[in-house]
């Protein structure tokens, strides 16, 4: 009792410690359907989410961790992968002469990135290189909240406040001056499914599309973590039940 | 003390064949069936065997990990996204390995812990404790190594931090940073060392596992009491404390499995699962958190001590020092009496010898400045005070309770202390 009364004080006082920490604009509370023990994504949202990535956000993003195979795992069937694959070109080494040759993408190769090298990127977009998107929402503080946040976070920047040559105000990003243009504005994708591509609406898809991206085992993973657990309690249960038994021979 | 060694009774001719001439099993016998345990042992004396299995998942996950993995500066990270996504059953191999590195320090820690309330340190184990320290050691080595592997933001700049500690070291710092670097930057050859490293020490780990066990056999175990018990208070291993320990072993699996599989990040900083870059330091680079009591004594020596040793080689020296202290315990707590059931003051600057080393933890992973620092460094000041001060005056002033004779046998109600010799 005792102990428990010095511990709640100490724990008391670290939170008031704590509360005297610098602030920073911590990212909206959303709600995600892949939180949560039985959470799972929303594959209709994962579709939206990836028009939304394929048409406004892989114009600057590479994803090095996607292959259009990949794209099996949020719903689309196999011969709409192939299609959409064929869109686009790849260049493949070599030819029987030994050279580089064009040729449409098949299933197996990955997402074509925007630019060729660092270079080429920093080059096209001010000097800033557009981060690799395949694992934001695992890499940053507030993961879905986050993305969702500086995604739909920009402002008209306070009186006052000047930030660097070209950059653009967000209260979101570390150091609130962020080298990305607001990507998202309403209607700049037509959803097959007729749901109004409201800002909102598209970086929530996004960020739904980017988080099954980030962990794309997510799903199987709490289907056998849940298998693990009814097993597990049983087993527990049932070596509980034998040790008591076991040492009720020593009474 | 010293038991008998009995052959183990065989059904089978040819195990006795074999056991004629390789006394393996007759040794497993001796050990692991009739070894006689102490009947009155609590939970608290399962975190052993817990600590035991864990080195076996990280071994097993480690080698199949390690089949897929590629040790190189410019591949590591990828090949530990391609584990994750692309091997069967790998996400869960990874998984298992990065919070099994918790699970066993958490079954470690608490099993010191267990040793420090109990006297389980004192004559005639201290070899038995000392051995356990340098297991920790190693541990953290493996652990520090491993952590940098996959390769990610904080892999890179706790690899640079930690390996520049060395540099403090007055004349030679600089040469051994290098040495250990392999170059004049953490880099590919750091990163294939430490590699090599990893895959090397669990077996060296499990060596020193082994000379752990043997000791413990060679004396017993300890008991909650403290006391020596006869052999009428001592019960077979087998059945006994086998399935006291499974049933154990079952609870520790669901601590486990809740990490495994519904919070596999949470004891990692997210921005690990960005690459590795030199040019971009993190804002706050943290260890993980089974370190985090170590940091916050590294970070509260920020004055030079004596005018002589920098504040750098001092945080240093004291970070060192901190687990160097455990191996003279044995000798700085002056008290006869094992257990703190029956010491009415060491019980309570244990408990806050606990809270602090918590709270140490706290603090290790916020910035040293302010309050944080100067909570640091108070915890520095009494993590070193419990053992260098409190723990050798305690003994020579602190009136024991009386303790019993034996299990069976009510408390000698002499005001006499039985000395636990």
């Amino acid at each position: 009792m005792r102990r428990a009364v010095v511990l709640v004080v100490l724990m008391a006082f670290v939170w008031a410690v704590q509360g005297e920490a610098a602030e920073v604009t911590e990212p909206v509370e959303r709600e995600w359907p892949q939180e949560g023990v039985f959470g799972t994504y929303d594959r209709a949202a994962l579709q939206r989410g990836f028009l939304v990535f394929k048409e406004v956000c892989a114009v600057c993003h590479a994803v090095k961790y996607l292959r259009f195979r990949d794209l099996a795992g949020i719903g689309f069937p196999d011969e709409e992968i192939k299609a959409l694959a064929r869109q686009y070109t790849v260049t493949d080494c070599c030819d029987d002469a030994g050279e580089p040759f064009e040729r449409p993408a098949i299933p197996a190769d990955p997402f074509p990135k925007p630019f060729p090298n660092e270079q080429a990127a920093r080059a096209a977009n001010n000097g800033a290189l557009p981060t690799d998107l395949s694992l934001i929402v695992k890499s940053r503080e507030g993961h879905e909240n986050y993305v969702y946040s500086i995604l739909t976070g920009y402002l008209d920047p306070p009186a006052g406040e000047e930030g660097p040559e070209g950059a653009y105000y967000n209260p979101y990003f570390p150091g609130h001056w962020i080298a990305m243009p607001p990507p998202l504005s309403e209607g700049i994708v037509e959803y097959p499914d007729g749901t109004p591509a409201t800002v909102e609406q598209m970086a929530s898809d996004v960020t739904q599309f980017l988080a099954w991206l980030a962990e794309p085992t997510m799903e199987e993973r709490k289907r056998l973590g849940l298998r693990f657990f009814l097993f597990m309690l049983v087993v527990t249960g049932i070596f509980y039940a034998y040790k008591r038994r076991i040492w009720s021979r020593l009474r | 003390m010293q038991r008998e060694f009995v052959k183990a009774p065989f059904k089978s001719g040819v195990l006795k064949w074999i056991d004629d001439r390789l006394p393996v099993l007759s040794w497993a016998y001796n050990e692991l069936v009739i070894y006689p345990a102490p009947r009155n042992l609590n939970y608290w004396w399962n975190l052993g065997s817990l600590a035991g299995f864990m080195l076996v998942v990280q071994i097993v996950t480690g080698v199949v990990l390690a089949m897929h993995y590629t040790p190189n500066a410019e591949m590591a990270f990828d090949s530990v996204e391609r584990i994750m996504r692309d091997v069967n059953w790998g996400w869960l191999l990874r998984y298992l390995h990065a919070n099994g590195a918790s699970m066993f320090f958490f079954a470690v820690y608490i099993h010191m812990f267990r040793g420090l309330y109990y006297g389980s340190y004192k004559a005639p184990r201290e070899l038995l404790w000392m051995i356990g320290v340098v297991i920790l050691l190693l541990m953290m080595a493996t652990a520090f190594m491993g952590y940098v592997l996959p390769w990610g933001q904080m892999s890179y700049w706790a690899a640079q931090v930690i390996t520049n500690l060395f540099s403090a070291i007055p004349l030679v710092g600089d040469t051994i940073v290098t040495w250990l670097w392999g170059g004049f930057v953490v880099g590919n050859p750091t990163l294939q060392r430490f590699y090599a490293l990893h895959y090397l020490l669990p077996f060296i780990i499990f060596a020193f596992v082994f000379l752990h066990i043997l000791a413990l056999h060679q004396t017993g175990s300890n008991n909650p009491l403290g006391i020596d018990l006869t052999a009428k208070d001592k019960i077979p291993f087998h059945p006994y404390y086998t399935v006291k320990d499974v049933f154990g072993l079952c609870l520790f699996l669901l601590l486990y499995g809740a990490l495994v599989f519904y919070a596999p990040d949470a004891l990692v900083v997210p921005i690990n699962y960005e690459p590795a870059n030199p040019l971009q330091t993190p804002l706050h680079i943290v260890p993980e958190w089974y370190f985090l009591p170590f940091y916050a004594m590294l970070r509260a020596i920020n004055f030079d001590i004596l005018w002589i040793i920098p504040a750098k080689l001092g945080g240093v020296l004291v970070m060192f020092s901190s687990i160097l202290v455990l191996f003279f315990l044995p000798w700085l707590d002056t008290s006869k009496v094992r257990s703190a059931t029956f010491r009415p003051l060491y019980k309570w600057f244990f408990w806050l010898f606990v809270a602090n080393a918590l709270m140490l933890g706290y603090l290790g992973a916020q910035p040293p400045e302010g309050w944080y620092l100067t909570l640091s460094q108070l915890g520095t000041a009494y993590y070193f005070l419990f053992f260098l001060v409190i723990m050798p005056v305690l003994g020579k002033i602190e009136r024991p309770r009386p303790l019993p004779e034996s299990l069976s046998e009510p408390v000698l109600g002499a005001a006499q202390p039985q000395p636990a010799k």
